[in-house]
Parts: C-alpha cells; sequence; structure tokens
C-alpha cells in the first residue's frame, strides 16, 4: 500500500526526518510513536504533500507520489486528519463533510451554470453519504450546527467523518486520542477498528501507548528523526531502547 | 410640487448611488466574505472599471482619448473584463503568498492606478478627468428625476443580477470549498482542494464586478475623475460589508445603503451645523464618523446586521428531502 524510503526533511541545520523508511500492508493498522520532536508530525506532513522532502521515495501502491501537491496525493487515496483537529468553524458540520468529498462537478465553476442538474443530484447523493459518515462517527444530532461549537474529541471525530467521505485508502491519523474525553475516546478507537476492518488501511501517530496496544498490529517507534525499531506491540514495548528514548538520554 | 419632484430625484440618486456601492460591495463580499482574501485596494478595480468604460463610449472630443462612441453595454462589459484582468494579473502574482502580501500588493496596485489615472493625461485626462461619459436615456428622457429614476432602475436591475449569480455560485460546491479556504486553507488543502486555483477565480470574478461598479458609477454622473478613486473609498466600501455582514450578499446590499445613508445625512447635518469657514474640516467629520460606525459595529456587532448563516450550501438546507 504505502513504501517509504530514506525520507530526508531539514529545516535549516535540523534533520527533524532523516533517513526513514516503512512499509505498511495493505489493510494494516499501522502505529507510529516516538517521544515529542522524533519527526512523526513531519513525517505525516511529508507523505500527505503538505512538505516537500528533501530527499527519498514514497509509493502509493506502487506509484511515486514524493513532492506532488496535497490535492494530488490526495486523489490517489491518501487522506490524514490533524493533530489539532481543523474544522472549518464556521460552516455546518453537514458542510464540513460534504465538503470533502471527491470530484464534485460542482466544484468547477462553469458546471454550475451549464450543468445544473447534475450538480443538484451529486449534490444530494454527497448529502445523503455525509450524513451516512457523520451517523457513523455519532454526530447526527449536530449536523446542522457550525463545527465550532464541537468539543476536541468530537471535532476528531468530525475529521474522521470529513476524510471518510472522500473514500481513501490509506488514512494519516495524527495523534487522534490527544485531548479527547475517555467516553469519546473509546467510541474514537472503536470506530478506528471498525473502520479497519471493512479494509481501510491506516497509520497513526499517538502518545496512548494503551490505545496503540490496542488497536495497532504493528508499530513503528521513531526518535531524533529516524525510525528506531518496529515490530509487535509487545516486542516494542519489550524494547529497551523504546524505553531510553520515551524516559531519557534523548532531548525532546 | 417641484418640492416634491425634486425630493423624488434626490430619493432617486441617492439610491442609485447605494445600488452602485452595493454591487461594488457584493464584489467584495466574494473577496473577503467568502474567501478571506484582503482585497484593500478596491477602489483600483473600480477606477479601471470607470475609466475603460468612459473611455469605450465616450464620442469623440478634442484632447480626450477615445472617441470610439460604443454603446453603454458594452463599455460596462470592457470593464468588468478589464477589471477581471487585473485581478488576474494581481492575483496570479501574489494569491500563492500569505495574506499580508495580498493586502500590501492591492494596497499598492490601487495608489499606483489613482497616480496612473492623476499623471497619464493622454489616457485619462489627467487631474481634469474624462468628461462627456454617456449618461443613458438622459437625451431621451430629460435631465433630473427622469434620468435619475431610469438609471435606479438600472442599477437596480445590476444588482438583482449580481446578486443572484453570486447566490448561485456561493451556494454551489465551489462556493462551499471558498469558505472552507477562507475557513483554514491547509485544512481545504489537505481535502484535495486546489487553493490557488479557488483563490484565484474568486479573485477574478470579484475585481471583474468591482470594475462594473465602477462603470455603473462613471455613467451615472457623466464625468469622472482621479479625486473619486482615493483610498478612502476603499474604506467606505469595506465599512459596507462589515456594518451589512461579511458572507452575506443581502447583507453587502444592506450595508451599502446603510453606511451611504449615514455618509448623506452626516454630510448635510454637518453642512447645516459648521461656520462656513469650517466646512472642509467638517468634511473630515464625516469620514471620522464612519470609523466610528466601522469600530462600534466591530465591537457590538462583529458579524455585521445580517450575519453569515451556518448551512450555506444550497442542498444543506435543514429539511432537503435525500436521495
Amino acid at each position: 500500500m504505502l513504501t517509504v524510503r530514506d525520507i530526508v526533511k531539514a529545516f535549516g541545520g535540523v534533520r527533524a526526518v532523516d533517513g526513514v523508511g516503512f512499509v505498511v500492508a495493505p489493510g494494516a493498522l499501522v502505529g507510529l510513536i516516538g517521544p515529542n520532536g522524533a519527526g512523526k508530525t513531519t513525517l505525516f506532513n511529508c507523505l500527505s504533500g503538505a512538505l516537500r522532502p528533501d530527499s527519498g521515495t514514497i509509493e502509493l501502491d506502487g506509484v511515486p507520489v514524493q513532492g506532488l501537491a496535497p490535492h494530488r496525493i490526495f486523489a490517489r487515496g491518501l487522506a490524514r486528519t490533524f493533530q489539532i483537529p481543523r474544522p472549518f468553524p464556521e460552516m455546518s458540520v453537514l458542510e464540513n463533510v460534504m465538503l470533502a468529498a471527491k470530484d464534485q462537478a460542482g466544484e468547477s465553476f462553469w458546471r454550475n451554470w451549464i450543468s445544473v442538474g447534475r450538480v443538484a443530484a451529486e449534490e444530494r447523493r454527497n448529502r445523503a453519504r455525509a450524513m451516512h459518515w457523520i451517523d457513523f462517527v455519532g454526530l447526527s444530532d449536530l449536523a446542522e450546527r457550525p463545527a465550532r461549537v464541537l468539543s476536541g474529541g468530537q471535532r476528531k471525530l468530525l475529521e474522521l467523518a470529513r476524510v471518510m467521505t472522500a473514500e481513501p485508502k490509506l488514512v494519516l491519523l495524527d495523534e487522534p486520542a490527544a485531548g479527547v474525553a475517555p467516553r469519546l475516546l473509546e467510541q474514537i478507537i472503536e470506530r478506528i477498528a471498525e473502520l479497519n476492518r471493512r479494509g481501510v488501511t491506516f497509520l497513526l501517530i499517538e502518545h496512548n501507548l494503551d490505545m496503540v496496544m490496542r488497536l495497532c498490529g504493528h508499530v513503528l517507534v521513531m526518535a531524533q528523526g529516524r525510525l528506531l525499531t518496529e515490530g509487535t506491540p509487545e516486542a516494542v514495548r519489550a524494547d529497551p531502547r523504546v524505553v531510553e528514548a520515551y524516559l531519557g538520554g534523548v532531548p525532546a | 410640487m417641484t418640492d416634491l419632484a425634486g425630493l423624488a430625484s434626490y430619493a432617486a440618486f441617492f439610491l442609485a448611488f447605494a445600488g452602485i456601492f452595493a454591487v461594488i460591495v457584493l464584489g467584495l463580499n466574494l473577496h473577503w466574505g467568502f474567501t478571506g482574501l484582503f482585497n484593500v485596494g478596491v477602489a483600483g478595480f473600480v477606477a479601471i472599471g470607470a475609466y475603460v468604460s468612459a473611455i469605450l463610449t465616450t464620442p469623440d472630443h478634442p484632447g480626450q482619448l477615445g472617441g470610439f462612441a460604443l454603446p453603454v453595454v458594452v463599455g460596462w462589459l470592457g470593464a468588468a473584463a478589464a477589471a477581471g484582468l487585473a485581478g488576474l494579473i494581481v492575483g496570479a502574482a501574489t494569491l500563492r503568498l500569505r495574506h499580508d502580501y495580498l493586502a500590501i500588493a492591492t494596497f499598492g496596485i490601487a495608489i499606483v492606478i489613482q497616480l496612473v489615472a492623476l499623471n497619464a493625461q493622454w489616457l485619462t485626462g489627467g487631474p481634469f478627468g474624462l468628461h462627456f461619459v454617456p449618461k443613458p436615456f438622459e437625451a431621451s428622457l430629460g435631465a433630473g428625476l427622469p434620468f435619475n429614476a431610469a438609471y435606479l432602475a438600472l442599477v437596480v436591475g445590476v444588482v438583482l443580477l449580481v446578486h443572484a449569480g453570486l447566490e448561485r455560485l456561493v451556494r454551489s460546491p465551489w462556493g462551499r470549498v471558498l469558505r472552507a479556504i477562507r475557513e483554514d486553507e491547509v485544512a481545504a488543502e489537505s481535502l484535495g482542494k486546489r487553493i490557488f486555483a479557488f483563490r484565484l477565480q474568486a479573485f477574478v470574478i470579484g475585481s471583474a464586478i468591482m470594475g462594473l461598479g465602477g462603470a455603473l458609477y462613471a455613467h451615472f454622473i457623466g464625468y469622472i475623475a482621479p479625486e473619486d478613486f482615493l483610498p478612502i473609498l476603499t474604506f467606505q466600501l469595506w465599512t459596507m460589508l462589515i456594518v451589512g455582514g461579511a458572507g452575506n450578499n443581502r447583507g453587502a446590499i444592506l450595508g451599502a445603503v446603510v453606511v451611504w445613508a449615514v455618509w448623506a445625512i452626516s454630510g448635510g447635518a454637518l453642512r447645516a451645523i459648521m461656520p462656513p469657514d469650517a466646512q472642509t474640516r467638517g468634511a473630515a467629520l464625516q469620514v471620522v464618523l464612519i470609523g466610528i460606525l466601522l469600530a462600534a459595529m466591530l465591537i457590538l456587532r462583529p458579524r455585521g446586521l445580517l450575519g453569515e448563516e451556518t448551512a450555506i450550501s444550497r442542498h444543506a438546507a435543514a429539511r432537503e428531502p435525500e436521495g
């Protein structure tokens, strides 16, 4: 699904991502852990096209995508969420989700004048599908409310619904549990697991190791821009280098 | 009876002006209200429209460029096209940059356009401006009330047309992307939207509408000069949008009428109150008053008289049947 080789991204003299490579198999649910400043989010930004890697290759289903614009990578089926959720606050929850649908004819200026019927029909389908995903994440009651009224956890759920509307093959989740109330956290974990059962591949950054252990079959550990180790959650948790990276020796 | 006719004539004059402002503010609303583009050079795009339409339509006069004497409607379309082209050039150069650069660039360009109007005498008549800009229907109907009323009808027609067109656009998936870009362009980009393309489209269309507004102005007054397009005009137009409600097209129109009314009434009141030797300083007070109105609005009702609606998309309405 995703093959990453030797990705380097430096800011000035700091190599935030320093030669990282790994493989995400189709249908997998891979965790990416590591102390703050390890380069996890920078790596995500490289994968999603928000940042252009200095070197290295990223292949999505065998096709190189490194350095492509975010909208092109998105079109190839890779979607991401953000560590700090980024809803469109003044737009309704429903419109937040409707926006994310791919290949909307109505996003063309001219089609709103010359193919009015097609745009309207597509919008009705889009609305139904968006409501489905809003329902899936349990936000139906809030569909008509502006996204700014949502709590932190609800915003994470909104982002999940938003990317799912685009029917991605691979979803990058940046700390889906951070700052989420315990009750919503259960819901988020359960929804991610359900989507994975339906065949969606996930790569998720997470500090909540309990969540990582429950969800992920495979875990990557980053520290200081490099891939420290990878393996099953049990093997990674038992690795003394991982404990060392989290607890000391490495400047955060 | 003549008093009544004079009053009616003034009312038509007042409303036609408000309508002309409304057209321009609708263009600004597409820029700022829907796309978050901080255009502080509105007067420049208005000036381009006014001059282009004037040059295209004015009959031959010695010492004045043009003499093309084209129909007024051609002038209007030319005005919109020229201002849209200016928007394309400015937008292509600046819309990839951060927001503040667009503000600096548009402000600078508006100043440059105003200075060109002031100095390129062969093109714009320089400080003397362009005269004899044709006023539609004036010859057949007569000056005063008949012309003002007919022009008001024309302006109202344009306002309704522009409003209807913009409403169709902003309530479409196209408009939804604009709002998303305004709210959070990083998130919009991560969801597959081509930010630059959408911003450029919105910028060009809004600029064209501003140019059309400039043309409406030129043909209403029949005479344009560089001092009609000073930065203070941009300030007034922004106040109209903020007061009416950015992100709401009806708000943009309402704001134009309300602020223009405040401007006209306060001007009349100051002229009546101020002693003759202080009249010019009284005019400055008018600007202060608009500034106070803007500040009060931002504090007391930051979303404007008519705020933005939460659900804008035509098919995201609350009781839209599904299927």
